[in-house]
């Protein structure tokens, strides 16, 4: 019987360990596109004028350096750092905090060392974050990527969101270049798109919808198959969307989700002969797929951090909500993959410095319609917890304005040629 | 040439009169401490680091301050919880390693009262609510295979195993269902404002009612094993089936309720997780403790007393590892490798205990004989 009980045993410690390595939560992946017409505040780093040991800042992050998601805000926070003379004494991280009573637990204990500001980096901290702020009305707590800080009780909240949905368009305009040129050489017969999203919410809508909207601002006739993974990290599930996009034409597969998994798919399909492109999110993706990486779309938290550490040290308030795109370098697209058409660097460029200099404005609505008919109005906020708008109008002089209203994005609108899978 | 039968240099025999309790102790503490010792190796070795400094750090993780004491006493009381649920079951020889499930079902009952209920009941029906059903919930979901195998001798280990990805999936749902915001996957923290639902404040402490419900079982399951009728039954069911049979004890009811209640108190685990912990529920709301349960059970050798060292041990190791991974940017890895060295050691000790290890050392003589 001992025999028995030790197996088991062995048994029971390998299920455990299983158990405990498995994946505590979902990142938040931000998305969202920008306003080229009401410029962010510029993130004036600068004067480290206050003195820097006035504040202690706490970072909660839901994995380690391991995921990409998190590594860029580890980043930013350090190169805020940098840019305020914040030495390393005053920062605390934590991390593979999951996104329940732990970040609770967090929050208040980052509190009670005495940090004055407290970010977290995952949507799912939010609730969390917000039940803290009750408990300790001194500490600044920033939700980033969330998006309930206006409508709380408290004001010691916030958040913050890159207007992503900008390098998403500029990123889809080197997939449309790269189509284009697909097409025009008969390697490619159908404008067929794919997109590997996390979750069916405006955050993944919007970015989608921006990189769609890039793809047709060159392939007017183009259209695009999204395929929902339900989570933000999942490499399996990635790459079997992904297949399952080429599997039905798509040429090109874009991606709202966190791993490597849809890349790497995407490389071994073209390894193996089809035509298929991947523009992926976060990271560089060429590591992961060489010759079918075109680019991909990135944050650049730094800017965020900066600018909000930068005010908690002056002393001045933090808003509730704060972005910032690609007229404060809050966003980019990472360097081009060998595969991209002929031209992409020079139309990239020309692009980025229409939307820098708002004559383009990503979310144009003469540039898309909803069941045939343009989109005059779309009320953004949501005030009574039912989760749909009554209140705030984002269109206005034929320009839907994202992340205007709100830092997190609420282009909801399920726009034609683009097909949602499941 | 005589065939000279070797003795090997090593013999290992099972000690046929159990070690005295203050040896078998002995045993433990001695493998703890030489466990720390490995430890303190390796953080040397490889983070070339003080040892002592990280174990300095570890303990304040968990009991810096009175916030994180409280945390950890929460969290302990958490997984004693789950493993009070398990220890009837193991004891009587079934493997229920459907803990999680049966955690699941509790926490999705509870949540739902609380979100369903919060504005027609008032806080302590609505308590006592969400107690009974996620007892009932929980004893549900131990008893299917509780049943299955009175009924059709299935194999309890892939039943209760495979009832937790039902529970898992069904959970999927009704997060999907309760999800908030709209296809942001989460359903947030229950009532933030109204605190509907919530476990009250006892003794101005947020986590009493943790504590008083999970000790009351301690000491309630204690008695249920050790003095009662059901209790003999269920020993004797582990010992020998067949004893049982032949002492008229009526097997396949012994085993369906013993499941039952292992799962009911297991569905209190879900409730506490849901109502006296998170206030929201994911599918990672058992979070793997239901596994980390089942050592704090054998370990234990089913006494619930012991249990509360043990959880608090894993507990404490896991609190310390978050606070060495934060202060000292020690990477996950090294925690989980500290914390692998020590339960090695710990379950190594039960080896021990159970068997006596002899040197041989009359090989040469018997060579030359």
């Amino acid at each position: 019987m001992k025999k028995y009980l030790a197996i088991a045993l062995a048994l029971v410690i390998a299920l455990s360990l299983v158990a405990c390595s498995a994946p505590a939560g979902q990142p938040a992946a931000p998305a969202a596109p920008a306003d080229p017409a009401q410029p962010a505040q510029p993130a004036d780093p600068a004067a480290p004028a206050a003195d820097a040991s006035a504040i202690k800042i706490g970072v909660i992050l839901v994995h380690d350096e391991n995921s990409g998601y998190d590594y860029a805000h580890i980043e930013g926070v350090k190169a805020a750092q940098a840019a305020l003379g914040i030495p390393d004494s005053q920062v605390i991280f934590k991390y593979n905090i999951p996104e329940d009573e732990t970040c609770f637990d967090t929050a208040i204990d980052l509190a009670q060392q005495g940090c004055t500001i407290v970010f977290s980096d995952s949507y799912g901290h939010q609730s969390y974050m917000m039940q803290a702020a009750v408990e300790e009305p001194d500490v600044t707590f920033v939700a980033c990527t969330g998006d309930t800080a206006a409508f709380e009780p408290v004001d010691n909240v916030a958040n913050v969101f890159p207007y992503t949905f900008e390098s998403r368009y500029v990123s889809g305009v080197v997939a449309g270049l790269k189509l284009k040129e697909l097409l025009d050489a008969g390697t490619a017969t159908d404008p067929y798109v794919g997109y590997v999203g996390a979750y069916p919410y405006a955050e993944v809508v919007s970015g989608y919808t921006a990189f769609f909207l890039g793809i047709q601002s060159i392939v007017p006739e183009a259209h695009m198959d999204v395929q929902y993974t339900n989570s933000w990290y999942d490499p399996t599930a990635e790459a079997e969307a992904a297949n399952a996009l080429i599997a039905r034409g798509c040429v090109i597969i874009g991606q709202h989700a966190d791993s490597t998994g849809a890349p790497s798919a995407v490389q071994a399909q073209l390894d193996a002969g089809k035509v298929a492109y991947s523009v992926g999110y976060n990271i560089d993706m060429q590591s992961a797929a060489p010759t079918a990486a075109l680019t991909s779309a990135q944050n650049n938290w730094a800017v965020l951090y900066t600018a909000t550490l930068a005010k908690a040290l002056n002393g001045e308030a933090i808003p509730k909500d704060y972005a910032a795109g690609y007229s404060d370098d809050a966003v980019m697209i990472s360097a081009l993959g060998a595969s991209v058409a002929a031209g992409t660097a020079e139309k990239v460029a020309e692009v980025e410095a229409a939307i820098k200099a708002g004559t383009l404005n990503v979310f144009d609505t003469s540039t898309y319609t909803v069941g045939g008919e343009t989109v005059t109005t779309f009320l953004a906020l949501d005030t009574d917890g039912d989760w749909v708008g009554d209140t705030g109008e984002a269109i206005s002089d034929g320009i839907f304005h994202e992340s205007t209203l709100r830092s997190a994005p609420y282009f909801g609108l399920r726009i034609d040629g683009i097909t949602e899978l499941n | 040439m005589t065939k000279q039968k070797k003795e090997p240099l090593v013999r290992i025999s099972k000690r046929t009169s159990g070690l005295p309790t203050w040896k078998a102790w002995g045993i433990r503490v001695a493998a703890l401490a030489a466990s720390l010792v490995v430890c303190a190796l390796v953080i040397y070795a490889i983070v070339k680091m003080n040892p002592l400094k990280v174990y300095g750090a570890m303990f304040e993780g968990a009991f810096g301050t009175n916030k994180r004491i409280w945390v950890t006493i929460r969290d302990t009381m958490m997984l004693l919880c789950i493993a009070i649920g398990l220890a009837p079951a193991f004891k009587m020889r079934f493997w229920n390693i459907g803990a999680e499930g049966q955690i699941l079902v509790g926490g999705i009952a509870s949540a739902a009262c609380m979100i369903y209920l919060s504005k027609t009941v008032t806080t302590l029906p609505l308590m006592l609510l969400m107690l009974a059903l996620s007892i009932v919930a929980g004893a549900i979901w131990g008893f299917i295979p509780g049943l299955f195998k009175a009924k059709w001798n299935t194999n309890e280990t892939l039943f209760t195993l495979m009832m937790n990805y039902i529970a898992i999936q069904m959970c999927a749902y009704f997060v999907a269902l309760w999800e908030n915001p709209f296809g942001s996957n989460t359903v947030g923290v229950i009532n933030p404002q109204t605190r509907i639902g919530w476990f009250p404040k006892l003794l101005g402490q947020d986590y009493m009612l943790n504590v008083i419900i999970v000790l009351t079982l301690t000491v309630g399951m204690f008695i249920y094993l050790r003095y009662s009728k059901q209790g003999y039954e269920i020993a004797v069911v582990g010992e020998s089936e067949n004893t049982a049979r032949y002492a008229a004890i009526n097997v396949r009811k012994v085993i369906m309720r013993t499941m039952a209640i292992s799962g009911a108190v297991c569905g209190i685990a879900g409730f506490l997780a849901v109502s006296g912990a998170s206030h929201t529920i994911s599918v990672s709301t058992a979070g793997g403790r239901g596994f980390t349960a089942i050592i704090v059970a054998w370990l234990a050798k089913f006494n619930t007393f012991v249990m509360i060292l043990i959880s608090a041990l894993l507990i404490f190791l896991d609190k310390g590892s978050i606070e060495i991974a934060s202060r000292y940017n020690l990477s996950n890895h090294v925690s989980n490798m500290l914390t692998g060295i020590i339960l090695f050691f710990i379950l190594g000790s039960e080896f021990f205990i159970n068997y006596q290890v002899k040197f041989h050392h009359g090989s040469k003589r018997e060579a030359r004989a």
